[in-house]
């Protein structure tokens, strides 16, 4: 091809973006729930340990279960009061993990417990134990312990950091929001993030239909600051990091590797603000700003929700239709469906989406692949879901691993999307890294032993 | 309150919305101007054809899947689009019977055997069309004029020839442009050409009204428009070329693009999906090598028409060019080759 497509990575999809209905909201409060669930698996690693005891009063902000080894961080109390039971919690996988159970005290008893303040003088390690201790994981719904991303591995430099409020997913506007609201936490997080990474450029990406929320950060710019703010086409999934370093710095992260190997670090807007607002003062998150929207909901907007809320006890104070039919927590592109409403809102919900029986997507009749190749122009990774999705039916994993890059593939769901045929790939490709995962560490067993 | 069983989907949860059967249906309302200018060039002959083929298509399909205790795959259009592009590309006199065992071969033998839809190696219609023209060699080169005064009236002999009788041939006999260059050496007006005022196959011979159903289709984005663009500018350079060269000897370029089942067949031929490449790159390829094979099956073969053989082989080497032209994945340091 002759055309360089600038400020965009290549392939991609334009699902329709329905963020209208709430883009114009802004962050609202949400009430506390009669009962606050907390799992203590709310990110990727190891879970927290409980350090508290049934029947223990609570404060706000305290620490309710400390991280388990370096992959790992706290949990603190989303709001006062006492804990009702210790018991197992149900995730929205269908898997349950050990949890919390607070009944939070009347309104007027909530306060904030302030711990070790963490000023902009710490040193990077200071800093990225600030960080860990404030529970921060990516806000952007992969929930990765931010400090484990944020090291610079040795011999490696950080030039360029990152900051991703591209927000690519339909119906989500969470990160417009905070960065319409949070210029100041934003520019104190980049402090921050500047400190720990040494890098020697920001920049802000945004997508275009964000343009506002570009301005104002423009605008908001501290004059000290070697900020940038880089408007790119609106396209899915450029909120992937890959496909964001390759938007913004031309540069294709290596197959297997991360952004650090092309001297970059990405991190979340949402994320990076949390760490502006809750390090001066040595607090942990608490609640997080979470679009919900949909057919299936009456009072659409952008909320700021403890964590640990009951599904439920949201979309009855949302005022969801009765005849709700699927929820997705995230967006539609990548999110989970929720299978019960007695799973919580946890640090890496970005959004709820609520479909009515009307409303939800009927299930398509699937057809044989055509060959159409309509997966392979829309693979941000060029890899050819044809080809892979019929070597999955064969049950080859082998071969699409060793020889059609299946492990490359993030399970963006471009493919799926606009696949006429209706063929599942994106779930035959998860289904199939796992096994083939499986296998590799079999294998790797066996060459210890 | 909000108590019932909630639906579950893996993601995505949204998808574009085009689906296969709309897109086989696109193509089967793409083809109707097609086939209705067809009838009109040819009257009831061309109507008899056109639907036999379809019909017998359809049927094929139909029983093939309840035998095998498939559900039936009719639904999917795809058959309807075999039988239409069969009947198109028999000549308007054409036997029923001969007809109909053509649509019942491209379906059993063009696509079954393979698997059915999205299995088939070759366009389906063509294998149709190959096995008929090895079959009865006479009958589908037997032409037929265009706009005959009693062609709505007159049911010709040869359309109702008896099963397995070889047909009465009427007397009145047009030759294709094509032929008549080849073996007679007599052009035809261009503009006689693409206004399809000629004789040959039945939904031949319409070259813009052709043109007009693959423009929509590639508005629909339902039709990868780099293939009949590179077929076509093939020919057209190629023929261009030895036109330039010896325009004594060579058809002119316009002559090229407008005769016989060229346009038909680079719009809605090469261009099922199934039996082409996959990688924008691996299209161009398909399309230079399809056009070279019809200059010079045209030019130097011993058939006044290649276009039919020539999509067959490029289908044939689709599946090598697909292994071969493989774009470099994101992030792979090694170009894959
Ligand atoms: S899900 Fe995987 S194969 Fe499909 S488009 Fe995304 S990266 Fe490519
Ligand atoms: S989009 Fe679906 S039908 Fe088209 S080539 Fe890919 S897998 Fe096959």
């Amino acid at each position: 091809m002759l055309t360089s497509l600038k400020n965009t990575f290549k392939h991609g999809v334009h699902p329709p973006e329905n963020k209208e209905e709430t883009n114009g909201l802004p962050i609202r409060q949400f009430p506390f729930a009669p009962l606050i669930i907390l799992p203590v698996q709310q990110h990727i690693g190891a879970a927290s340990q409980i350090i508290v005891k049934e029947g223990q009063e609570v404060s706000r902000g305290q620490l309710l279960a400390k991280a388990n080894g370096y992959m790992s961080v706290p949990m603190h109390s989303p709001v006062s009061g006492k804990i009702r039971k210790i018991a197992d919690v149900l995730l929205i996988s269908g898997q349950t993990s050990p949890g919390i159970y607070l009944e939070p005290f009347p309104y007027s008893g909530q306060e904030v417990v302030v711990g070790n303040p963490i000023s902009l003088d710490a040193s990077p390690e200071e800093i990225l134990k600030g960080i860990q201790d404030a529970g921060i994981v990516g806000l952007g719904g992969a929930a990765f312990p931010t400090h484990v991303k944020l090291k610079i591995p040795e011999g490696k430099t950080c030039d360029y950091l990152i900051i991703n409020g591209i927000e690519c997913e339909p119906y989500l506007t969470t990160d417009h929001r905070v960065m319409l609201e949070q210029a100041d936490d934003i520019f104190t997080g980049i402090r921050y993030l500047l400190k720990v990474t040494g890098a020697k450029e920001v920049i802000i990406g945004i997508e275009a239909n964000k343009q506002d929320a570009a301005d104002h950060l423009s605008s908001k710019i501290p004059t000290d600051l070697p900020v940038r703010v880089q408007v790119v086409p609106v396209k899915y999934p450029q909120g992937a990091e890959k496909m964001l370093i390759t938007a913004l710095l031309g540069k294709e992260v290596p197959s297997g590797g991360l952004p650090i190997e092309v001297n970059a670090v990405v991190v979340n807007v949402a994320t990076t603000a949390e760490i502006g607002r809750l390090l001066p003062h040595g607090q942990g998150i608490q609640e997080r700003v979470i679009t919900i929207t949909g057919p299936g909901v009456k009072k659409k907007g952008n909320y700021l929700i403890p964590i640990g809320t009951p599904l439920r006890y949201v979309l009855e104070q949302v005022g969801a239709v009765d005849n709700i039919s699927e929820v997705y927590m995230g967006g539609p592109m990548m999110g989970v469906s929720a299978s019960s409403l007695d799973i919580s809102i946890v640090k890496g919900t970005s959004g709820i989406v609520v479909f009515g029986d009307n409303e939800v997507r009927k299930v398509d009749k699937i057809y044989p692949c055509i060959k159409c190749g309509a997966c392979v122009d829309a693979c941000p990774i060029f890899l050819n879901p044809s080809k892979l999705g019929i070597l999955a039916k064969f049950e080859a994993y082998d071969t699409m691993a060793e020889e059609f890059n299946l492990m490359d593939c993030f399970e963006c769901g471009s493919c799926s999307y606009v696949c006429p045929s209706n063929i599942p790939l994106v779930q035959y490709f998860r289904l199939s890294k796992g096994i083939v995962r499986k296998r590799n560490s079999a294998k790797q067993q066996k060459s210890n032993a | 309150m909000l108590s019932k069983t909630l639906h579950i989907s893996t993601s995505p949860h949204i998808n574009k919305g085009v689906s296969t059967d709309m897109i086989m249906k696109n193509v089967v309302y793409a083809l109707i101007p097609v086939a209705l200018f067809s009838v009109y060039a040819f009257g009831i002959n061309a109507l008899l054809v056109i639907i036999t083929a379809v019909i017998s298509a359809v049927m094929t399909e139909h029983l093939l899947c309840r035998w095998s205790n498939q559900q039936s795959t009719v639904s999917d259009w795809s058959a309807i689009i075999t039988g239409l592009l069969l009947g198109l590309t028999l000549p308007p006199i054409f036997p029923l019977w001969m007809t109909f065992l053509g649509g019942v071969m491209a379906i059993a033998l063009g696509k079954f055997v393979f698997g059915g839809l999205g299995y088939n190696a070759f366009n389906p219609a063509l294998v149709g069309r190959a096995i008929l023209q090895a079959a009865f060699p006479v009958a589908i080169t037997t032409w037929h004029p265009a706009f005959l005064e009693d062609r709505f009236v007159s049911i010709s002999k040869s359309v109702m020839a008896f099963p397995f009788t070889e047909p009465i041939v009427d007397g009145i006999s047009g030759a294709t442009p094509l032929s008549a260059f080849k073996f007679d050496q007599i052009t035809t007006d261009s503009a006689d050409l693409a206004l399809g005022l000629i004789s040959g196959s039945t939904g031949e011979t319409c070259s813009w009204l052709i043109a007009l159903g693959g423009i929509y289709l590639i508005y629909k984005k339902m039709m990868n428009w780099r293939i009949p663009v590179t077929i076509l500018l093939t020919v057209f350079v190629l023929s261009g070329i030895l036109y330039l060269v010896e325009s004594q000897i060579y058809p002119s370029p316009t002559f090229m693009l407008f005769s016989g089942g060229l346009m038909l067949g680079a719009v809605f031929m090469a261009t099922d999906m199934v039996g082409s490449p996959i990688t924008p790159l691996g299209i161009v390829i398909y399309g230079i090598f399809i056009g070279v094979l019809v200059v010079v099956i045209r030019i130097w073969g011993g058939l006044p028409e290649g276009v039919m053989y020539a999509i067959l082989l490029g289908n044939a080497l689709t599946p090598q060019i697909d292994s071969l032209i493989k774009p470099k994945v994101y992030g792979s340091k090694k170009v894959m080759v």
